[in-house]
């Protein structure tokens, strides 16, 4: 049994301009089933602007939503969004409490947790109960290497999570909960203020369905646009090494692996891409892989579903010609 | 500006040795150096102390082995390194080491400003930085990617955080965590070098610190998270189709892949 002063299990919804992370409605699935097995509730605290509809993360299973609305908390405050959660968190008493493993989770958790002095897993990529009704938290720890699964003394156990690990909730309208509105707790000085936003990539790389990454094959950074032409031919986005982000060619946010962004699309076409492990470490979960790279022995082809030994000069643009034919004949 | 930079020894991620089988990390197997992304918070801190005058030291806690990490440290451009080293530190997780850090933090005393990497690819958690801001009690940034502006009260710096860049004011004494593409650390000099290897490499133990945190609050025993087993998964691989040099061939199948997966727009 767990400590009987702390039960359920409460969840971080984290928004971007009112609108949900898809991660939350993740966490609500898995967190729905540790609940089950534990027996108890399942909270959602969301901090965000004003006049948020949240009843979907009621239909997504939560049974009692706390709203902390006002529109200074939209922007991604990790020390006011702080302050508001741990008044929260003391209030709630929850036994598990699960942050999605976004940029703003990771930075926003620790904090949480050093502040109620309790244990915190990063980056879990599981979660199950244990026979004494404790959390095990599984995570890749060793760059990727090792999965390390790891239990906490101290309530609440807290954890972040990877998004697109678990499935989204299942939507049942029929469900019925509570939204609770809590009010705002202003913070006067928190020593940091956003001065604006400066840019946003347009489409998410991390969302998209289709990436077409380039790496140190692309020979200048205006040979990026053949692989922008075949990204828009097939509904995606373009991605790249860090050898390629490195020497300019394009912006950091493009960049996927071990210290750019996680991917996990249905279809991955590495182009001029050797797949060093830090590379691999961000889009080996792509539900299909295809590999373009003139050497047979690159370590990309190892996980290719299609492996294509040749020249990415010729093959790419090909490849183009073709589907635009293809979109003629339709 | 009295910046303190946070590193951290790890092994060599090219060529530790994991055995799937009995689920094993190999430490011995691999050398070992200052974790890549502490670098680029060194050079950052550097950097400003090119612009603005003041000092940079290095804060590492670790075995006593640690100590090359600072030498490593100062022969890349630190002006001194403390070792926080004592058996009591041993088996701390990200709050026992953020709580350690912030006790030598405050007991050297006169930081304007922390930095620390995006996260260690050994411990791989990226919380150490922001834990680390909260037991001294003062504002962070996370994953900054660029310094803006810094003076004596304030600095600005972009912090990426979702797709989006966000320019951030933070007030000094802060904290911050940068990423990889902050900058391109650079390689110690030779003067600097042997400069590294004659310095000093103060150290400081639990009793250095004891006015800032309780012996249960440190190593294993103020450890609230443990590791209960270890897997070490094998490695992926996919028995995908090769196709060499022929284009023609190549091309047609992967429209026939992008038509069973209905990929193509239009
Ligand atoms: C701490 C750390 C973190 C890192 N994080 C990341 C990360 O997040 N993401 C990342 O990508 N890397 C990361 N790296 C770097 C990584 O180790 C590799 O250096 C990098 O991924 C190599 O990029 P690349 O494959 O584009 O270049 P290379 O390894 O140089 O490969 C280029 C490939 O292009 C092929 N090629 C050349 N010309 C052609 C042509 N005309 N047609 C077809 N193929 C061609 C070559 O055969 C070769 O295989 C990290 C490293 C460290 C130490
Ligand atoms: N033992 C340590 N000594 C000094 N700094 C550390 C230590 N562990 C972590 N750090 C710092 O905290 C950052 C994040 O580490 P981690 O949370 O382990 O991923 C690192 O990049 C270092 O800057």
């Amino acid at each position: 049994m767990g400590d009987e002063k702390y039960t359920g299990i409460l969840i971080f919804a984290e928004q971007k301009n009112g609108i949900i992370h898809k991660v939350s409605y993740e966490l609500l699935n898995k967190g729905r089933e540790l609940a089950n097995q534990l027996m108890a509730p399942v909270y959602c605290i969301v901090v965000g602007p004003k006049s948020m509809d949240l009843q979907e993360l009621i239909y997504r299973g939560a049974d009692e939503v706390y709203y902390v609305g006002n529109d200074f908390l939209n922007l991604p405050e990790e020390l006011i969004y702080t302050e508001n959660i741990i008044n929260l968190i003391k209030r709630i008493k929850p036994e598990i409490c699960l942050f999605g493993a976004t940029s703003f989770g990771r930075s926003l958790a620790p904090r949480i947790a050093g502040n109620l002095k309790t244990g915190l897993t990063a980056d879990c990529t599981e979660l199950k109960i244990d026979e004494d009704g404790k959390l095990i938290q599984i995570r890749p720890a060793f760059s990727d290497n090792i999965l390390a699964h790891i239990k906490t003394k101290t309530y609440p156990q807290m954890a972040t999570i990877r998004y697109k690990e678990f499935s989204e909730a299942e939507r049942d309208i029929n469900r019925s909960g509570k939204i609770i509105k809590v009010d705002p707790i202003l913070v006067e000085k928190t020593g940091v203020k956003i001065l604006r936003e400066l840019e946003c990539m347009e489409n998410d790389i991390s969302e998209a369905e289709v990436v077409v990454a380039g790496g140190r094959g692309i020979k200048t950074p205006e040979d990026f646009k053949i692989l922008y032409e075949l990204a828009e031919l097939l509904g995606g986005v373009v991605g790249a090494s860090r050898a390629v982000v490195e020497e300019n060619y394009i912006s950091s946010q493009h960049q996927v692996g071990y210290s750019g962004n996680r991917v996990k699309p249905k279809l991955y076409i590495a182009c001029g891409i050797s797949g060093a492990p830090q590379h691999l470490a961000g889009m080996r979960e792509a539900e299909r892989i295809v590999a373009i790279n003139s050497d047979p022995s690159a370590p990309i082809f190892n996980i290719a579903d299609i492996g294509i030994v040749g020249d990415l000069y010729e093959v790419i643009p090909t490849l183009i010609e073709k589907l635009k034919k293809k979109e003629v004949a339709v | 500006m009295n910046i303190g930079v946070l590193i951290k020894q790890v092994p060599d991620m090219e060529k530790v040795k994991f055995n799937s089988e009995r689920g094993l990390i190999d430490r011995k197997s691999a050398g070992t150096e200052i974790n890549p992304f502490d670098l680029n918070a060194l050079e950052a801190a550097i950097q400003l102390r090119e612009m603005t005058d003041g000092k940079v030291t290095a804060i590492s806690m670790g075995p006593p082995s640690a100590e090359e990490a600072l030498r490593e440290a100062i022969a890349r451009g630190a002006d001194e390194g403390f070792l926080i080293s004592d058996k009591h530190f041993g088996g701390a997780d990200t709050k026992a080491t953020a709580h350690t850090l912030s006790a030598a933090i405050k007991k050297l005393g006169g930081f304007t400003l922390i930095i620390a990497g995006e996260k260690t690819v050994d411990g791989d958690t990226g919380q150490v930085g922001a834990e680390t801001a909260d037991y001294l009690n003062i504002p962070h940034v996370s994953y900054v990617s660029h310094i803006q502006a810094v003076n004596l009260d304030n600095i600005q710096v972009i912090s990426d955080i979702w797709s989006g860049r966000y320019l951030k004011e933070m007030a000094l004494p802060g904290l911050l965590t940068v990423t990889k593409n902050i900058n391109t650390p650079r390689l110690p000099s030779f003067k600097r070098k042997m400069a590294a290897r004659k310095a000093e490499i103060n150290k400081l133990t639990f009793e250095d610190l004891k006015e800032y945190i309780a012996l249960e609050e440190c190593g294993l025993k103020g450890s609230p998270t443990w590791v209960n087993k270890i897997e070490v998964p094998p490695t992926a691989t996919r028995k995908g189709k090769i196709i060499r040099n022929d284009t023609e061939t190549a091309v047609n199948l992967l429209v026939e892949l992008f038509k069973e997966m209905k990929v193509m727009e239009g």
